[in-house]
């Protein structure tokens, strides 16, 4: 397993330069235009992130989480799903940048390494922000009524969150 | 949307450690945080920088377009009431970007891929099957390198930050399968 995650980064990297090589691109000043682009991207996305790390904390440290899902954590206790995680399985589908803060959070505290490190990590990058895409892609042809869409697109990240504790637990422990 | 969740998450965070006395705490957070943002950012900005400059040679190369083309036939079977075949072409410009970590450059496929199914479209306020179909994959997110969790969990130390490659693959796939036949059992029961 480790093996397969090793060498994909590698693999692809390689494949990317040699394919730009042999087609004759540029490959180091297109390299550095794409990279400035990238820090023009990461700059813009500044005050966003900000704002929703901002959000994000006071949130989570006024542990009014622990208050409301009180109650549950003895079921969550008993499937064994972490309590830091849901927060994050809630916000993933409505904004990215607030989910990352609660990934960066999550991350911090309990290490990278650990069983929720780990579940945050794939869960990141197991979804993309569905309402939001939903909103931008629609809005963007002027529809409104969106029919089953919404619903849909939650059912498979409820199968992503589902999938991502079964995936984690399977792959890691 | 997003308006009101910021709303709601620095008014309920504030408003019950005042009730429950954890006001200190909250005060030290909104002190810190800004900070916590901008590091958050520092930490981002290396492989953002790097992976956007390889992802620039994928595109200019064509290797982006080849990718496209190879997960061309697999779309026509998931599309079948999509016969626009330039449509089709971008919706596997915006996959392929997706499932290399290219979101920025997956979006402007998007939005062409929804410009050309709302032409063929009967209903123009109402979401073609087609369009469902695309947002439903979309929104699952295949992507093979989540890069900017990688760059965080390499900014907290992890003793392997690209171990989690292969579980989000595995996530992503299943999620994706499941809204795909989801939406395959309702566009059915509609005929």
């Amino acid at each position: 397993m480790k093996i397969i995650s090793n060498i994909i980064i590698p693999l692809i990297v390689l494949g990317i330069i040699f394919y730009g090589f042999k087609k004759k691109v540029n490959v180091y000043d297109t390299f550095l235009e794409g990279a400035k682009e990238g820090l023009v991207m990461i700059f813009k996305l500044a005050p966003a992130i900000v704002a929703m790390v901002f959000a994000i904390n006071i949130f989570i440290r006024s542990n009014v989480i622990y208050f409301v899902l009180g109650f549950l954590s003895d079921f969550f206790e008993k499937i064994n799903v972490p309590l830091e995680i849901l927060p994050m399985a809630f916000v993933r589908p409505i904004s990215g940048t607030a989910s990352l803060a609660i990934l960066a959070n999550i991350l911090q505290t309990a290490g990278p390494d650990s069983f929720v490190g780990l579940l945050a990590s794939t869960l990141q990058g197991c979804t993309d922000t569905t309402i939001y895409v939903l909103a931008l892609y629609f809005g963007s042809v002027k529809i409104t009524k969106t029919r089953y869409a919404l619903p849909v697109g939650l059912c498979a990240d409820l199968v992503g969150i589902i999938a991502s504790f079964i995936v984690v637990k399977w792959l890691f422990l | 949307m997003i308006n009101i969740v910021w709303v709601l998450l620095i008014g309920i965070g504030i408003i019950f450690s005042l009730i429950s006395g954890n006001v200190e705490v909250i005060n030290n957070e909104i002190v810190t945080s800004a900070k916590a943002g901008i590091n958050l950012v520092i930490e981002l900005i290396p492989m953002m920088v790097l992976w956007s400059g390889l992802m620039n040679i994928a595109s200019s190369s064509g290797l982006l377009d080849k990718f496209a083309h190879l997960i061309k036939p697999l779309l026509n079977k998931i599309f079948p009431s999509l016969k626009n075949d330039k449509a089709i072409g971008y919706v596997a410009s915006n996959v392929a970007a997706n499932m290399i970590g290219l979101g920025s450059a997956a979006t402007p496929f998007g939005l062409k891929a929804m410009e050309e199914m709302q032409k063929e479209n009967s209903k123009k306020d109402t979401a073609s099957d087609a369009m469902i179909t695309f947002l439903v994959l979309n929104t699952s997110g295949v992507t093979i390198i989540p890069t900017t969790v990688i760059a965080l969990r390499m900014a907290t130390g992890s003793a392997n930050p690209s171990c989690i490659i292969l579980s989000s693959v595995i996530a992503t796939f299943l999620a994706s399968a499941a809204g795909l036949f989801i939406d395959y059992l309702i566009r059915r029961r509609h005929r």
